[in-house]
């Protein structure tokens, strides 16, 4: 099926991301879930920067940034002042990396959902701190090579698990979360348009390869987040009112080995037969988790 | 280029004290088309309309347009002023309509 489609008013070019981003490949997908009617508080970080070069803006929207770890408490407080006005069609709706909201940012995101704020978050996972220089984050994935945990001869890079932010969303008893990649830009706009459907809290975490944090070529954002799909270790994921829906596989895993999605990323070339099993572990947990 | 300065800054706000941009879209100023080495050359003939390439394109760079001599069907148009030539869509694309040609000399 095809319709013709408008270039995005809501995110214009000449922002200064790298070329091949899938951050800002993700965000265009995030703006046709959206309607005129919305106020973004956006995190520091690389969407942030690379499209906010004082004195430009690329945005189209209502767009505010203010620091790097208060993105939801400043949706809050927009939430609030709409209300004290009487307008209840506005959207509020948080954008950030998976610094600010794993780590960083993470206390104030649990209160905006224990209030139960009617909020849409959304965080662009980058697996890193990529808009300074790829620190490792609370999402990194084992095995990865980054600039505070190197691979070595005595490092397999990180060692740690990633975290699993969707079940702390859940845990909160949000009444939306999802989870998509940016290998399926028509998945990310349909959860953009369900989580705005839902009255309360929502939260939509997007995998977002990262050109020179993933160490892969300019054009395999796309298809990274394809494969982190068919390996089962990010599989598409949608819970309504804590329940897993259906619908949400649509895209069956055809378990493709991980070696396929690691072989390809400099950030986990170093790894050897051992690491690859354990990650190939996390996937084939996953598949059980979810019945993939 | 064009410096910047008070009067023709899309500064709406007091600007001494504050540091707001308030003219939305203002990054169109900026053209990212010269980052580039490599350019995405469309062969409308092979392509099936299905818009994908228009989707991923970091840029949002590439519009999706009816064509007259394609009884109206739409084909991607790309806005090289901003085309940083990533491939992405080229790599992406089912049937391989697209092809990334030498952009310097
Ligand atoms: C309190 C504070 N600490 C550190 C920084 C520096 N800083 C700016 S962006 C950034 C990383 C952002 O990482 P992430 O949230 O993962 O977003 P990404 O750049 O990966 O999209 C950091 C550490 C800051 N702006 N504020
Ligand atoms: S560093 Fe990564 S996330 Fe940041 S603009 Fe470049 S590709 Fe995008
Ligand atoms: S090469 Fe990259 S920037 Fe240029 S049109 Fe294709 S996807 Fe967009």
């Amino acid at each position: 099926m095809t319709k013709k489609i408008k270039n995005n008013k809501f995110l214009s070019p000449g922002h200064n991301a790298c070329a091949g981003c899938g951050q800002l490949s993700a965000a265009q997908a995030v703006m046709r879930g959206l309607n005129k009617d919305v106020i973004i508080a956006n995190a520091t970080g690389c969407l942030e920067v690379t499209t906010t070069a004082y004195p430009q803006s690329s945005w189209g929207l209502p767009w505010i940034h203010s620091l790097f770890e208060n993105a939801a408490a400043v949706a809050s407080g927009i939430l609030a002042a709409l209300a004290q006005k009487g307008d209840t069609k506005t959207k509020v709706i948080v954008q950030a990396g998976d610094g600010g909201t794993y780590d960083i940012g993470l206390g104030l995101i649990s209160g905006m959902w224990e209030r139960g704020e009617n909020i849409l978050y959304v965080c662009y996972d980058t697996e890193a701190y990529s808009n300074t220089g790829i620190q490792a984050s609370g999402a990194t994935p084992y095995g990865a090579s980054t600039t505070t945990t190197p691979d070595g001869n005595a490092s397999v890079g990180s060692t740690q698990r990633k975290k699993d932010m969707l079940a702390i969303a859940l845990a909160h008893g949000v009444n939306y979360a999802a989870q998509s990649t940016a290998g399926f830009p028509d998945d990310i706009t349909a959860k953009v348009k369900a989580a705005l459907a839902v009255d309360g809290p929502s939260y939509l975490q997007i995998l977002a390869p990262c050109i020179p944090g993933w160490k892969i070529n300019n054009d395999e954002a796309v298809l990274m987040g394809k494969l982190a799909v068919a390996t089962g270790l990010y599989p598409l994921l949608e819970y309504r009112n804590g329940k897993l829906s259906a619908s949400s596989i649509t895209v069956a895993s055809r378990k493709v080995a991980v070696s396929e999605y690691l072989k390809n990323q400099g950030r986990f070339r170093h790894l050897k037969n051992k690491e690859i099993k354990i990650i190939q572990k996390l996937a084939d947990d996953n598949l059980k988790k979810y019945r993939l | 280029m064009k410096k910047t300065n008070i009067k023709n800054s899309p500064i709406k706000t007091p600007a001494k004290k504050l540091a707001v941009v308030t003219a939305p879209n203002t990054s169109l100023k900026n053209k990212t088309g010269s980052w580039r080495t490599h350019r995405p050359v469309f062969d409308h003939s092979l392509c099936i309309g299905c818009s994908l390439c228009s989707k991923i394109c970091p840029e949002g760079c590439i519009v999706m347009a009816k064509q007259k001599k394609y009884g109206q069907k739409i084909k991607p148009v790309v806005d090289y002023d901003y085309c940083k030539g990533c491939g992405l869509c080229a790599k992406e694309c089912p049937v391989k309509a697209i092809k990334m040609e030498k952009d310097y000399e």
